[in-house]
């Protein structure tokens, strides 16, 4: 096993992939900062901020396939690896950079703005 | 990849250029590479709009449909304004007028018409061409060249009554001409309309100041050079200085008949809209001859491009075009006009309804057959046209009352509200704040289904109760150019099916997970919104036999409670009939307490709504409620209302609450097409309002109940239909259960009891569950039985949860931190999301 170093001090690993049922999202506490991962049946893991811009919808909680999520208040969708609405005029979502570690833990590289999550 | 096949059109009119966009819509750009021959030098224009551009309302840049510009984005190679003048079978090659060559491996034929011009002398000049001042009108020149002469002309003589006729004459008159028009048989209009019609019709634009010569045969167009005048079979002459010939249309079947393929009018199709004669060869449109029919107006024409649309991007293969129900909808002269089915009786066992009022031009005749609509004639009121077009098309029983039909009811809100007549300000859609004028705006920008105005403006995307409305407005911006999406069909739009084709497939190739249906029937493309009603219907079909995945849930079933605007969760407990205890309500008042729950609500359902719970409290509620799930999230049985009944109500005839226990008993938690919601009442005082309930039961004297089915009080109001009247509590538990089990083996997804039951028909429902018409009562009864028995209360899942982390509400990270965890660099620059490792998700 190769042993290396993150190349971001916002990497954060927010636990095993088995917290999130496959197909579904979870809302994770990072600080005083929010984000919704997303698993999907393929495997595919997808981060966005966690409200929807709309009305503050929690996206996590919302029906995920074919890349999109859309959001369990109002249904507006969105692009789950762009962020972009799609079929509405919504602003888009943040989206942030997250896979898998060789253990099996989600690791999701939050932006500057963000604490790490030491 | 193998090399794109070749689809070739020939005719870019309405029907070759809609035929393209229907095979773009359903990916064929993919599959195909398309080139499209014209005859017009232009991209595709709507036709039926050229009368608008000859009296002026319409510029001609506002009837075009698409540009030319839209082909090249869609990469279809357009030869503009060049004639096709062979098709070479053998070699499976298109011929064109410039030299143009084009190969084919599907060829569709949609060359459309071209005017038919009576034998009258003197209609052409030495070089054979129209004398001047002598016009057809057919194209956007012809229009063109009618507006130049008119300019200086004085009268104009229309030769021919019909519909063209008539919308050439409205745009003469527009242009300040006086204007005859010529027809030769006894009343305008002759084929879509019968002789009352007709001479109501006459009447009114004689009105306008039109004249109108009936039964007058045209032999001769006089003058030298120019046209002076006609001359008639009956001796008469008219003098007129511009004469449009508009005496009908004959398919343009030349180029076919040429080709050796076997063309009547029109050329000969089957089902599959395939030329009788060459598996490569299709056709549609007017020039069309299917079943013994040609048609000419654009719905069947729609209906035609669809199907062969469907067939050759093989969305659905095997789609077959059975004919259609001749129906239109236009303006004469402005004046609106309805026209469906036969226009005279066919038997004196028909009914012939009619009501005429001739001095304000209404007219309106309805042919009913077997209680159904045969035929219909609706002259001058545009109102009540939707609703009988819709009862023609669906062929279900017009209203025992006929006059319901021929007089909008100002009760039916939407249907009667004119459209046309609302300020664009006037808002549509009241759940999203959409205004009609934005609704226009969109379809002018080419939303032409009502799914797509619904997706782009998001009107109709709350309740839903004003799609009727939408699609009048819809209709009222483009026109006859409106199109139904495939997808409104479908029982959930990610799955190209219907429901019973989608039942048949889940049945045969034994799927029994949402997944497994999304990889078998869509291609892997696991469309969101269609997991939950997917995850619906395979519970219906498969019990528990069905593999339940919690992702295809909505998160309300996810978590078993009604997500609020604040992502916290209203918690329902089951009151059964509403008849609670001290020991209950002090239980409830207890958990209030203990959680600090914002707001404690009394519901419309008889019950107790503790809202303001946040998802991770879920378990901990249910296990001090210690009652089980109210259902009042889901699609599903919810609650039966009852009244105090016979036990202590002075009037109540029948013990309503004992029922409505029972009920709720058995049913609670039975899923369906979308929610249901019953009542029980002791005396036709009906306090518990039964009649408007999903399911409801009226107790009448003489110890017997009355079963509603179909009632609503919701976003629509509709008073329920009885389907059957019983004698004991088993048996309205019996024909309730019944018409649930059909509901939910036949409701549409997301679709209320309410609209079911007018879909199917009550008198159906009847001869299906109280005669059993069809033997299946039997089968519908064990089948409930079945459900009723596979019940568990969901709150259970507060000491079993489905998943370590079902109910949490956030998760936090490891403390540890992140350097600490070794992982696998991704290769360099493959940093983000979508390399994601597969192979290490394992848990």
């Amino acid at each position: 096993m190769t042993t290396a170093t993150p190349t971001t001090d916002t990497l954060c690993n927010l636990g095993p992939i088995s917290l999130i049922p496959p197909g579904e999202g979870r809302l994770f506490q990072v600080g005083l900062h929010t984000v919704a991962v997303f698993r999907a049946r393929d495997g595919r893991l997808y981060a966005t901020q966690a409200l929807c811009p709309h009305r503050g919808g929690p996206l996590a909680d919302g029906l995920t396939g074919d890349g999109k999520v859309i959001c369990p208040l109002h249904a507006y969708k969105f692009d789950l690896l762009t962020g972009e609405p799609v079929g509405n005029q919504c602003a888009a979502l943040k989206t942030y950079p997250v896979f898998v570690s060789a253990d099996g833990d989600i690791l999701c590289d939050l932006d500057e703005q963000q604490a790490s999550c030491g | 990849m193998t090399r794109k096949q070749r689809l070739v059109v020939i005719g870019n009119g309405m029907a070759g250029a809609r035929l393209v966009e229907d095979v773009l819509a359903r990916g064929g750009g993919e599959r195909f590479e398309i080139v499209v021959f014209g005859d017009e030098p232009y991209g595709n224009y709507n036709r039926i709009l050229l009368s608008g551009v000859l009296s002026g309302t319409h510029d001609p840049k506002d009837i075009f449909i698409n540009p030319l510009t839209w082909y090249a984005e869609n990469g279809i190679r357009l030869h503009a304004g060049v004639r096709v003048t062979r098709i070479d079978r053998a070699a499976r090659k298109v011929h064109g007028a410039n030299g143009a060559v084009e190969e084919y491996d599907a060829l569709v034929i949609a060359t459309g018409s071209a005017p038919f011009v009576p034998p009258i002398d003197g209609l052409r000049n030495e070089a054979g061409d129209f004398k001047e001042g002598v016009f057809v009108f057919r194209t956007l020149d012809d229009c063109d060249r009618i507006t130049k002469r008119a300019a200086s002309a004085r009268r104009a003589a229309v030769i021919g009554g019909g519909l063209l006729g008539l919308e050439a004459a409205r745009g003469l008159l527009n242009l300040g001409l006086e204007v005859h028009v010529i027809h030769l048989m006894p009343h305008l209009m002759e084929v879509q309309l019968d002789g009352m019609a007709g001479s109501i019709l006459k009447r009114t634009l004689e009105r306008m100041g039109v004249y109108v010569h009936l039964e007058k045969a045209t032999t001769a167009a006089l003058g030298n050079g120019h046209v002076t005048g006609l001359a008639f079979k009956d001796g008469t002459t008219l003098d007129a200085d511009l004469v449009v010939i508009s005496a009908g249309i004959r398919p343009n079947v030349q180029l076919a008949r040429e080709a050796g393929l076997t063309v009547e009018r029109g050329i000969v199709v089957g089902d599959d809209l395939r030329s009788a004669n060459d598996p490569h060869i299709y056709a549609v449109g007017e020039c069309a001859q299917h079943r013994g029919q040609v048609y000419g107006l654009v719905a069947p024409l729609w209906e035609q491009t669809q199907v062969l649309a469907d067939r050759l991007t093989g969305r659905n293969p095997q789609a077959v075009y059975t004919g259609s129900k001749v129906s239109t909808k236009l303006k004469v002269m402005g004046i609106e006009l309805a026209v469906m089915g036969e226009k005279e009786p066919g038997s004196d066992q028909d009914d012939v309804v009619t009501y005429a009022e001739p001095s304000r031009g209404i007219y309106k005749k309805l042919i009913v057959r077997d209680g159904r609509l045969a035929g219909a004639i609706v002259l001058g009121d545009g109102s009540i046209a939707p609703a009988l077009l819709q009862a023609f098309d669906r062929g279900t029983r017009l209203p025992e009352n006929r006059a319901e039909m021929l007089f909008p009811l100002a009760a039916d809100g939407a249907p009667a509200l004119r459209v046309a007549d609302m300020a664009d300000d006037v808002q549509v859609c009241n759940c999203n704040g959409v205004s009609k004028g934005q609704i226009m705006s969109a379809a002018q920008a080419g939303c032409r289904t009502l799914k797509a105005v619904c997706d782009k403006t998001r009107a109709g995307t709350g309740c839903g109760s004003c799609k009727p409305l939408i699609q009048s407005v819809l209709e009222l911006a483009v026109g006859d150019l409106v199109a139904e999406d495939p997808s409104v069909h479908y029982y959930v739009p990610g799955v190209p099916l219907t429901k019973p084709e989608l039942i048949k497939a889940i049945k045969e190739q034994n799927l029994r997970s949402v997944s497994a249906v999304f990889a078998a029937l869509a291609g892997g493309r696991e469309d969101p919104a269609s997991k939950a009603g997917l995850a619906s219907l395979l519970k219906v079909i498969w019990g528990r036999e069905y593999e339940d995945e919690r992702d295809a849930r909505f998160i309300n079933d996810r978590v078993h409670a009604n997500i609020q605007k604040d992502a916290t969760f209203s918690v329902v407990p089951r009151i059964y009939g509403g008849v609670t205890s001290a020991a209950q309500l002090r239980r409830i008042a207890d958990v209030a307490d203990k959680y600090n729950v914002p707001m404690v609500k009394i519901t419309g359902g008889q019950r107790i709504d503790l809202l303001g719970i946040p998802k991770d409290k879920l378990p901990d509620v249910w296990r001090d409620l210690g009652m089980p799930s109210g259902h009042a999230y889901t699609k599903a049985f919810r609650t039966c209302k009852t009244c105090v009944g016979s036990e202590f109500c002075r009037y109540g005839v029948g013990d309503s609450t004992g029922l409505g226990i029972q009920i709720e008993k058995r049913f609670q938690g039975i899923e369906a097409p979308h929610k249901m919601k019953l009542a029980t009442a002791g005396c036709p005082r009906n306090c518990s309002e039964a009649t408007t309930k999903d399911l409801g039961a009226v107790a009448i004297e003489g110890g017997k109940w009355e079963i509603y089915i179909g009632g609503a009080a919701g976003s629509r109001v509709r008073k329920g239909d009885v389907l059957c009247v019983v004698e004991t509590h088993a048996d309205v538990l019996k024909f309730m259960g019944r018409f649930m089990q059909y509901y939910r083996e036949h409701g549409k997804y997301l679709e209320r009891t309410y609209d079911f039951v007018e879909r199917i028909g009550i008198d159906r429902l009847r001869r299906i569950l109280v005669d059993d018409e069809e033997g299946i009562c039997e089968r519908l009864d064990q089948e409930m039985q079945a459900a009723v028995d596979a019940y568990v209360d969901p709150w259970q899942e507060a000491l079993a949860p489905a998943h370590p982390t079902q109910f949490a509400s956030a998760l936090s990270p490891r403390q540890a931190p992140p350097v600490a965890s070794p992982w696998l660099p991704p290769a360099e620059g493959a940093f983000p999301a979508e390399v994601a490792n597969a192979s290490a998700t394992g848990d």
